[in-house]
C-alpha cells in the first residue's frame, strides 16, 4: 500500500506516503482490536450468564444484547476520574495505555490471512513474545504507581507469575518454530496449508502435548482465571486495578481482551493451521492470487474468517474455564508452571525432535506416503516460489537446499532457543 | 563496619523485608459484610490477623430490654439475617421456657419444617460464598437460584422474604396457605441434583481441594476452647448437635426425626445418599471439612423437611398462634441454646414481673467462631485468609448484635 501511495507522490514526499500508509494500517488494526474486545466482552457476559443459569444482556441492541459492550463503555466514560492522592500521577496515568499498547502491538505481526498482515516480519514469533511481555511492566507500574497496598500486592504477584509462565510459554512456542523451520508467523501458517491433518497440532503427539501446555501458559499470560491472581477480587479487591476508575479502567479491561485474542491468534497460527480451514476450501475453489486479484482477495477473506473463528474458539474456552474453576494460589501457580509445565514442555521439545528424526513428515504423511521422499514442506513449496525463498532464509543459512531444511533442525533449534532465551 | 568485610551471606541474612499492616475490610468484597481484619503481613505471608468488629452494632440486646418479648421477634430476624427462622425459633423457645408454655405437636412439626428449610438456605449461602471467596462465581449463582426458591416459599408463608417474624413465642404467625406443602415437596425433588452439581464444581474440584484442604486447621480442643460450635465444631470431628444433645424443650421437636449428625466419627462421615469421598489431602478441621459438613447438612435437612411435611399433614387442627402482646414475664431467668445454622445460638432473658424483660443477652455463634480466626490465620498466605474466613460462614449482623 505504501508503495502504491509513493507512486502518486513526488519521490521527495516518500516519507509522507509511508506515514499515511502506516497511520491507515494502524487505524484499521485498532478498529479490529476494538471490535474484537467488544465482541469478546459480549461473549463473556453471555456465556457466563448461560453457565450460571441467567440470561445475560437482553436489552441494549435487541434480544441478544449486542450493544451491551458499547453501553458499558459509555457508562464507564461517565464515571468520575479519580487519581489517588498518594499515586505517582504520571505513571498512574501512563500505565493503562502502556498495557493496551503492548497488547495491541502484537496485532502488528499477527497474520489474519495470507497477505493480511500489517508487518510480515521474518522474526514475527520473537517480536510477538517480546512485545506481549511488555504488558507485565505496565501492570507492575500500575500497581506501584497507585500507592495502594492492594495494588502493590497485585503488581508483585504479576511479577512472580510472569517469571513462572514465560519460560514454558517460550518453550512451547519453539516447537512449531522448529517444525516449520522459520520464525515467520505467516510462513508457519502457510506450511499448514491443506487438510486438517497438516495442522501442526496433529503432526505428532508431542506437539499435541505442547499445545496443551501452551494453553495453560496462555491462560496465565492473559491473567485469566484460574490465574487471575494479580486482580484476585476476593483477596486483593481488584489487585493492580483497585484504584483505577473510568476510562483508564476500561483501557486495562480492553487490554485484557486484546491480549486474549492475540494469544489465541498465536496459538491458532502455531498449532491450529492459522487461517487454513480443516478443508482446503480456498485451494479447491482456486481462490489464489494466481487466479486473479479478486479470487486472491476472496481467499484471504475466507482465511481471515477462519482465523478469527479459531481465535474466538480459544477465547470461548478461556471464558468457559474462568467461570468454572476457582482461583489458584500464587505458590500453586508458580509450582504448576515451574515444576510441571517446564519439564513437560522440555519433554515435548525433546520428544518432538526425536520424532522428527524418525518420521520427518509427521505421522500422517510418513505413514500415508511411505513411498514418497517428499516432505510436506517440500510439497507445499513446489507451487509457491516465494515460500522457498523464505524457508531457506532466516536461520537455516542462505545456501541450504530446501529439502534439507528439516534436517537442519537441531542447529536451528539451538539458535531459536538461544534467541528466545536471550530475549526473555 | 567496612563494606569489604561484609560477606554475601551476611548481607542476605541482614536483609529483612518490611512488615506491612494490611486492613482487609470493612469495605472488602470477601469479608462477608463489614468485618475488618487487620493483617500483619510479610510479603504474602500473614503473620497475624486481628478481627475488628462493631461496624454493624445496633444495640439489639438493649432494644430487647425496652420491648415486650413479642415485639422483639423482628429484631431477632436481623441478627442472622440469612437464617431468620432459626433466630425466631431460638427466641420463641427461650420465652416459652421462661413462661413454661408448651406448643402443640402440629406447631412443632411446622417449626421444624421452616427451620430446616431455613438451614438449607443459610448453608447454601455459606457454601457458595466460600466458593466465591476462592474465585468460583458460578456455584454462587446456582446456590442463590435455589435459595431464591426457598425465599419464595417463605414469602408465600409469611409475606416476607428475609426477615420473617414468623416463629413467635406461643406458636407461629400463620398457617401455611393451601398447596404450600406440595410446593415444598416439589422444591426438594428438584433440589437433590443441585447438591450433586455442587459436589462436582466444588467438593471434588481439584483446584478447590488444593485451596481448602489443609488450610485453617482447627483441632477439636482448640475449637472447644474458643467456643466454636455448629459446622465449625463438627468439622473437627466432634459429634455435637443440639438438635440431639440440647435441652428437652428443643430436642423433643426432633425426637421423631431420622437424621445423621454430619460429623466424621471413627474416620468416616455418616453415609447419606451419594456423597464424594474425603480427599487424601484434607485434614480433619480444615476449610474443606467445614465446607463438606455444610453440604452434608443440607442433605440431612432436606430429609428432615420431607419427614416434617408428612408428619405435619398427618395431624389435624391448626398450629397454635402467638401469646398476647403484653404477656407478663415471671421474676425469673431463662437461658436456652438452639442449633442455628451457624452454631449454637443462646438467648438469656431475665424477667422482673413486667411485660418487658429486665435483661436480654445473646450468645452469638458467629462471634465465637470468628474468635478462632486469629489462631487459624497465623502463618497462612494472604490468599488463604478468604478461604478461612469464608469457611467459618460468619454473619456480621449476629456478631455485632
Amino acid at each position: 500500500m505504501a508503495d502504491h501511495l509513493a507512486n502518486w507522490f513526488h519521490p521527495s514526499l516518500d516519507w509522507l506516503a509511508y506515514t499515511i500508509a502506516g497511520a491507515a494500517g494502524a487505524a484499521l488494526l485498532l478498529v479490529v482490536a476494538l471490535m474484537v474486545a467488544a465482541v469478546s466482552m459480549w461473549l463473556e457476559r453471555k456465556i457466563s450468564a448461560r453457565i450460571q443459569d441467567r440470561l445475560g444482556p437482553t436489552r441494549v441492541g435487541g434480544r441478544y444484547g449486542w450493544l451491551q459492550p458499547l453501553a458499558d463503555g459509555l457508562k464507564v466514560l461517565g464515571k468520575e476520574d479519580i487519581i489517588p492522592a498518594q499515586a505517582d500521577k504520571l505513571l498512574f496515568r501512563a500505565a493503562p495505555y502502556l498495557a493496551y499498547a503492548a497488547a495491541f502491538c502484537t496485532y502488528m505481526v499477527l497474520p489474519f490471512s495470507g497477505r493480511w498482515v500489517a508487518l510480515p516480519l521474518d522474526s514475527a514469533v520473537f517480536m510477538f513474545l517480546a512485545v506481549a511481555s511488555l504488558e507485565v511492566p505496565a501492570i507492575i507500574l500500575a500497581g506501584y504507581a497507585s500507592g495502594s497496598k492492594y495494588s502493590l500486592f497485585g503488581a508483585m504477584r504479576e511479577a512472580a507469575q510472569v517469571v513462572s509462565y514465560e519460560i514454558p510459554l517460550a518453550l512451547c512456542v519453539v516447537i512449531p518454530v522448529m517444525l516449520a523451520g522459520t520464525l515467520s508467523l505467516s510462513e508457519i501458517a502457510e506450511q499448514q496449508r491443506g487438510w486438517l491433518t497438516s495442522w501442526l497440532v496433529f503432526r505428532n503427539p508431542f506437539v499435541c502435548g505442547a499445545f496443551f501446555v501452551f494453553g495453560i501458559c496462555a491462560l496465565a499470560h492473559t491473567n485469566r482465571a484460574p490465574f487471575d491472581l494479580p486482580e484476585a477480587e476476593s483477596e486483593l479487591v481488584a489487585g493492580f486495578m483497585t484504584e483505577y476508575s473510568g476510562f483508564r479502567w476500561v483501557v486495562f479491561f480492553m487490554a485484557e481482551y486484546a491480549a486474549m485474542f492475540a494469544i489465541c491468534g498465536l496459538g491458532a497460527i502455531l498449532f491450529l493451521g492459522g487461517w487454513n480451514g480443516p478443508i482446503p476450501l480456498t485451494d479447491l475453489l482456486g481462490l489464489r492470487y494466481d487466479a486473479g486479484p479478486l479470487a486472491g482477495w476472496l481467499g484471504d477473506a475466507l482465511g481471515a474468517i477462519n482465523f478469527i473463528f479459531k481465535c474466538f474458539l480459544g477465547i470461548t474456552c478461556m471464558i468457559w474455564m474462568r467461570w468454572t474453576l476457582p482461583r489458584l494460589r500464587i505458590d500453586q501457580v508458580m509450582s504448576l508452571c515451574l515444576k510441571y509445565c517446564i519439564p513437560l514442555a522440555t519433554l515435548m521439545l525433546a520428544g518432538c525432535m526425536l520424532w522428527q528424526y524418525a518420521m520427518p513428515g509427521g505421522v500422517v504423511h510418513t505413514v500415508g506416503n511411505a513411498g514418497h521422499s517428499h516432505s510436506p514442506v517440500a510439497e507445499c513449496t513446489q507451487h509457491r516460489p516465494h515460500a522457498q525463498r523464505r524457508l531457506s532464509n532466516p536461520l537455516s543459512g542462505p545456501g541450504a537446499p530446501e529439502n534439507s531444511s528439516l534436517r537442519q533442525q537441531p542447529r536451528l533449534l539451538l539458535e531459536a532457543t538461544s534467541v528466545l532465551l536471550r530475549g526473555n | 563496619m567496612q563494606p569489604e568485610s561484609v560477606s554475601a551471606t551476611q548481607i542476605e541474612y541482614d536483609v529483612q523485608t518490611e512488615q506491612m499492616l494490611l486492613s482487609m475490610g470493612p469495605q472488602h468484597p470477601s469479608t462477608h459484610g463489614v468485618l475488618r481484619l487487620a493483617l500483619r503481613t510479610d510479603g504474602e505471608v500473614v503473620l497475624a490477623a486481628m478481627p475488628h468488629i462493631g461496624y454493624l452494632h445496633r444495640c439489639a440486646e438493649k432494644i430487647g430490654e425496652k420491648l415486650t418479648v413479642r415485639q422483639f421477634v423482628p429484631y431477632t430476624d436481623r441478627l442472622d439475617y440469612l437464617a431468620a427462622m432459626n433466630m425466631n425459633l431460638g427466641w420463641a423457645l427461650t420465652v416459652e421456657k421462661l413462661l413454661g408454655i408448651e406448643v402443640s405437636e402440629k406447631t412443632m412439626h411446622l417449626r421444624v419444617l421452616v427451620c430446616e428449610l431455613d438451614r438449607i438456605a443459610s448453608h447454601l449461602v455459606g457454601t457458595c460464598a466460600l466458593g466465591l471467596d476462592l474465585g468460583s462465581f458460578t456455584p454462587f449463582m446456582w446456590c442463590f437460584r435455589e435459595r431464591e426458591k426457598i425465599l419464595n416459599l417463605f414469602e408465600a408463608l409469611c409475606g416476607a422474604r428475609m426477615l420473617y417474624n414468623y416463629v413467635v413465642p406461643g406458636g407461629v404467625m400463620a398457617e401455611p396457605p393451601r398447596g404450600w406443602l406440595e410446593q415444598c415437596r416439589q422444591f426438594l425433588d428438584q433440589f437433590q441434583p443441585v447438591i450433586e452439581d455442587l459436589h462436582v464444581v466444588l467438593t471434588t474440584n481439584d483446584v478447590f481441594i488444593r485451596r481448602t484442604a489443609g488450610i485453617g486447621v482447627l483441632s477439636p480442643q482448640t475449637a472447644i476452647s474458643y467456643g466454636c460450635t455448629g459446622p465449625v465444631l463438627r468439622a473437627t470431628g466432634v459429634c455435637w448437635d443440639l438438635r440431639r444433645h440440647g435441652e428437652p424443650i428443643y430436642t423433643r421437636m426432633y425426637d421423631d426425626y431420622q437424621f445423621h449428625i454430619a460429623a466424621q466419627t471413627d474416620g468416616r462421615y455418616p453415609q447419606h445418599g451419594r456423597q464424594p469421598p474425603v480427599p487424601g489431602s484434607a485434614v480433619l478441621g480444615d476449610s474443606w471439612h467445614r465446607f463438606y459438613v455444610r453440604l452434608l447438612e443440607i442433605g440431612e435437612s432436606a430429609a428432615v423437611v420431607r419427614q416434617a411435611i408428612d408428619k405435619y399433614s398427618r395431624l389435624k387442627g391448626a398450629p397454635s398462634g402467638p401469646i398476647p402482646m403484653r404477656t407478663k414475664l415471671p421474676q425469673a431467668a431463662a437461658y436456652l441454646e438452639t442449633e442455628a445454622p451457624k452454631g449454637q445460638l443462646g438467648f438469656l432473658i431475665i424477667g422482673d414481673g413486667s411485660a418487658v424483660p429486665w435483661r436480654v443477652r445473646i450468645r452469638s455463634p458467629s462471634f465465637c467462631n470468628l474468635s478462632a480466626v486469629e489462631e487459624m490465620c497465623r502463618g497462612c498466605l494472604l490468599a488463604d485468609v478468604p478461604a478461612i474466613v469464608g469457611s467459618l460462614d460468619i454473619v456480621l449482623g449476629e456478631i455485632d448484635r
